[in-house]
């Protein structure tokens, strides 16, 4: 199990209904994604629409292969742009 | 590869870019630079009135004015459902993006356009335009950020319901979102401070102020193909938008990317291709559409304005223990400010146990706001840098001392929730204190201002190609727009692969039908991203030079090197061969297996952040209020620069435009919600006159997750210059500016109120 | 409306052109001769983007008007260099990594001329306050300013280094 961490208190969170923090069974990005999609319905699409994941400190964009370990901490943050 | 502790022998030099030539000899295309046969000029109307109900639109005499071919409004376009989708800055609605290009229902800025003309010439395009006849129904309307979250503000949008916020709001409001970020216990943080600092800030929007204003060619042919010739930070981003607003296959759009005249992320998003390409649609002829610069001002663009609050609470010593922060955003006439990345920034460099950070995107009766170089950041790092200052004024702290008390490091979780790897920050503080421009004494009747910025940095999609021409010179093609000098690094990067003169080395932008997808140039990305994908493309062309020696040699493929430009034999086991050179294997390449060429397309991850220090000297004319910068070094860590010139350029241009938004830029309303100052007469950028030389010191801690160590540049600069500036004339005037711009005769006020 | 015949001279040719009355210098440069390195930035005289010469004086050609170019002799961008050798403050923008975008390069090179035809060894100061009618938003100006400082140097045979 990954612990994910939903950082911002915004339209993600109460699409969690409140909830901050979960488990999550996930080995890639791409689970964590169809899971929480499961388990929150619409908190999928919206983390894959205007979410990162950020994975050990590294913000990942769209990018489905993108490992998790157990022991690794995943926070969901706004997607980043840029000019 | 990782090429990050070898000797280099092209990255790290300055070449003069593959296409300064043209650029210093007019030779260089942009988007305005292009004719074609029976062109036609497309010009766009635009509402007089910041808020107000379309009753009518009477197109009829413009129709039938001689000269004119084609006049299209929002019925030509396909109504599109709400569609969220990811635009320079943060999540945009389609739906959204087709209404600002053209008005439906309701006109919500001024200059917010309502039809548009295609004619023979201008002159007679202009004269169309006052044939339109449009009713009007005028609303009441509400420019200021604060004004327009207020209960009884005028509600530009019947369905814009407030997202974050619990209970689900009932009632529409021009509050479009509220984010929140909390670590710890902000409350008892403050509870255990010695010290506590707040204040109220507020930065105007500022525009990107490109020196080319936006422009571009469309042809729609009767088979539906269309083609398109325009300058922006994307020109897949350009043929993806284009496609979405008139219900277009991509496969029969192909847009070539002119060169582009400046973006700073005011080009990251669609204006005019979508009109023409529905003007040319209609008459069957080639349009061409160029905004004046008065329409640069009152329709694209610019960044928010914002009003925050802030407050810091820190331990005698200097040990911050808690921090909040309230921000406000304007996004424009439709959601999407910069507030999620803003609510992240302003805090991202410091190692703070409680934090409470809140953040409210905002709509109100101004363009739509764009990206625009670190989008968010420079505006919360305003509040923040500056608290921080009188922070240390109250602590009788040195105000580095108080940065690298609480300097984030590897390891430090942020209030957002991610923990910092790989940063170098604490890299940057240390070159600040060994600076010459730090240890100097300040003089006399000036005053001394330091602060700092971060930004996230990101990777994302990119095509590189790699060929390598039958005589052995290379050519390499990538499909990002070149906004200021990135042709040079990336060739620099394929060339230190191939061994080979950087001068031997085309880079070309290539246009949507000739690469592979790649995401717009923005976010300090490209040398990042793009410049992943040229070198793993040239590797790969180098495995490929190997194979083709080692068949040429009659040896097995591990036994050849590449070294120099030159394929060797490993060893003198593998063989006594001459070197064969890029020249010979191309020239040889027919008999080796044909063209030798690679292409290579990434989702790069692995951006470095960027952490950014700012020295300014001012002084302040007290009779005036006018402040003079009178020295200026920027410090960051850029990884690695790979043309060093163009990352200097890049570190100068951002501090210049952040200076121009500390002291001078801001739009002046009238009210009746009209943009007053629409000229660069009256909106002032920096003048030559008006910036002193900027030292740019590159530190460079590797990226190790670039090949060459890099870390995006030019998001960075603008973020420290409005509070290294504003803590500069607290020091110099000992007042505290909490407003900007910090324009004379804010400042003569705030004199005039401090000397009682 | 009938068109108005000019003649004039531009980047040393002699060059006729029809033009309408109210279109100026800028518009007939672009768009009837097709000298398109003059760049529109402003339309109002406030960037620099269009600077040519005109009789020996700088000028924004947006606030001229075509019908004034009759007799006059004009070098734009185009004219700056010889054949296929650049000026020096073309070739000083090149090493001295001066521009970005590009966008406004020409009109800062055809002013930066302009200075040192007339101020052969400008100080700092001097040549800021010269082109400071030449907006450029991507550089900070440090590096032109530099770039117009060593073609300066080189013009008067000191080699810097």
């Amino acid at each position: 199990m990954v612990k994910v961490v939903l950082s911002s208190g915004s339209v993600g969170q109460s699409l969690a209904g409140g909830q901050t923090e979960f488990e999550v069974e996930a080995t890639t990005f791409r689970r964590l994604v169809l899971e929480l999609e499961r388990r929150f319905p619409g908190l999928g699409r919206q983390v894959e629409e205007s979410m990162a994941v950020a994975i050990d400190g590294e913000i990942f964009q769209d990018a489905y292969a993108a490992e998790l370990r157990p022991d690794s901490e995943v926070v969901l943050i706004p997607k980043i742009g840029g000019g | 590869m990782n090429y990050i502790d070898t000797s280099l022998k092209v990255v790290g030099t300055r070449p003069i870019r593959p296409d300064g030539v043209d650029k210093v000899t007019g030779r260089a295309v942009f988007a305005a630079d292009t004719r074609a046969a029976g062109m036609l000029w497309g010009k766009v109307l635009r509402s007089p009135h910041a808020h107000a109900r379309i009753v009518s639109i009477d197109t009829s005499k413009a129709e039938a004015l001689a000269g004119v071919h084609a006049v299209v409004t929002a019925a030509d376009f396909p109504e599109i459902v709400s569609e969220e989708a990811f635009v320079g800055e943060g999540p945009m609605n389609f739906r959204d993006l087709s209404m600002n290009c053209m008005a439906r229902g309701k006109a919500l800025y001024e200059g917010h356009a309502l039809a548009a003309v295609a004619a023979t010439t201008q002159e007679i395009a202009d004269r169309a335009l006052a044939l339109i006849d449009v009713q009007y129904d005028v609303l009441p309307h509400v420019i200021d950020v604060e004004a327009a979250m207020a209960d009884d503000a005028p509600v530009l949008h019947d369905d814009l319901f407030t997202a974050g916020v619990d209970p689900a709001p009932t009632k529409p409001s021009n509050v479009a979102k509220v984010v929140t970020f909390r670590k710890g216990d902000a409350e008892a943080g403050f509870a255990e401070a010695d010290v506590i600092v707040e204040g109220r800030y507020t930065t105007q929007p500022v525009h990107q102020a490109y020196i080319e204003p936006h422009a571009c060619m469309a042809t729609y042919a009767p088979d539906g193909q269309v083609s398109i010739h325009s300058s922006s930070q994307g020109h897949f981003m350009v043929r993806a938008y284009t496609a979405k607003l008139l219900g277009l296959n991509l496969s029969n759009i192909r847009v070539n990317p002119a060169e582009i005249g400046g973006g700073f992320g005011g080009k990251t998003l669609v204006y005019l291709e979508p009109v023409a390409v529905a003007l040319s649609r209609k008459c069957g002829r080639t349009v061409k559409m160029q905004m004046t610069r008065e329409e640069v001002f009152r329709a694209s663009g610019p960044t928010s304005g914002a009003a925050m609050e802030i407050k810091i609470g820190a331990k005698k010593d200097g040990t911050i223990v808690a921090a909040k922060q309230i921000l406000k955003y304007q996004a424009g006439a439709f959601p999407g400010s910069p507030i999620g990345p803003g609510c992240m920034c302003g805090f991202a460099m410091y190692d703070l146990p409680n934090v409470d950070v809140v953040g409210y995107d905002v709509v109100s009766n101004r363009p739509k706001v764009a990206a625009y170089r670190a989008p968010g950041a420079p505006i919360t790092s305003f509040a923040v840098e500056c608290a921080l200052d009188d922070l240390a004024l109250k602590l009788d702290l040195d105000p580095l001392t108080l940065r690298e008390k609480n300097a984030a490091k590897n390891g430090t979780k942020t209030h957002y929730g991610p923990t910092h790897h790989n940063i170098g920050f604490t890299a940057v503080l240390d070159a600040v204190k060994a600076h010459p421009h730090w240890k100097s004494p300040v003089k006399e009747g000036q005053g001394r201002g330091l602060a700092c910025g971060f930004w996230f940095n990101i990777g994302g999609e990119s095509s590189a190609q790699v060929h390598v021409n039958e005589d052995g010179t290379v050519t390499a093609a990538t499909g990002s727009p070149d906004i200021g000098g990135s042709r040079a690094s990336i060739g620099m990067m394929v060339a230190e692969v191939l061994g080979v003169p950087p001068t031997t080395v085309r880079t070309i932008v290539a246009d949507t039908a000739s690469i592979g997808f790649t995401f717009l140039t923005g976010g300090s990305r490209v040398t990042f991203a793009t410049g992943m994908a040229a070198t793993q493309a040239a590797e790969k062309v180098v495995e490929d030079l190997k194979r083709r020696a080692a068949q040429t040699w009659e040896i097995p493929v591990e036994a050849v090197e590449w070294k120099d430009g030159k394929a060797y034999p490993a060893g003198s086991n593998a063989g006594a061969f001459e070197p064969l050179d890029l020249a010979t294997l191309a020239l040889k390449s027919p008999r080796t297996g044909g063209p030798i060429i690679a292409e290579v397309s990434v989702n790069a991850q692995g951006a470095g952040p960027g952490f950014g220090a700012h020295i300014c000297d001012v002084s302040v004319d007290r009779e005036t209020g006018q402040v003079t910068i009178e020295r200026y070094t920027a410090v960051q860590d850029v990884g690695k620069a790979i043309h060093p010139s163009y990352v200097e350029g890049q570190i100068q241009g951002g501090a210049a435009q952040g200076i121009g938004w500390a002291l001078n830029e801001e739009y002046i309303y009238n009210d009746k919600g009209q943009m007053e100052n629409p000229g660069f007469l009256d909106y002032r950028v920096p003048v030559a006159s008006d910036v002193p030389m900027i030292e740019a010191v590159l530190v460079e801690v590797p990226n190790p997750r670039h090949p060459f160590g890099a870390r995006g540049v030019g998001e960075v600069p603008i973020i420290p210059p409005m509070a290294a500036i504003g803590n500069a004339i607290r020091r110099a005037a000992g007042v505290r500016m909490h407003d900007l711009p910090m324009s004379p005769p804010k400042l003569r006020a705030a004199l005039d109120a401090a000397s009682g | 409306m009938a068109k108005n015949y000019v003649t004039t001279t531009i980047n040393g040719e002699q060059t006729e052109f029809l033009c309408e009355t109210q279109q100026t210098l800028l518009d007939v440069l672009r768009d009837v001769i097709g000298l398109t390195g003059s760049k529109e930035g402003c339309a109002s005289g406030d960037c620099g983007a269009c600077s040519v010469i005109m009789n020996g004086r700088l000028v924004c050609s947006c606030l001229v008007l075509g019908v004034e170019a009759e007799g006059a002799t004009i070098t734009t961008i185009e004219g700056i260099a010889q054949g296929d050798k650049l000026h020096p403050v073309q070739q000083k923008f090149l090493e001295h990594a001066a521009l970005q975008c590009g966008f406004c390069t020409p009109g800062l090179i055809v002013a930066s001329k302009a200075l040192l035809d007339e101020n052969p060894n400008p100080t700092e100061t001097e040549a800021r306050y010269w082109l400071a009618g030449n907006l450029c938003r991507c550089t900070g100006y440090d590096k032109i300013i530099r770039a117009v400082m060593d073609a300066a140097a080189e013009l008067r045979g000191e080699s810097v280094g």
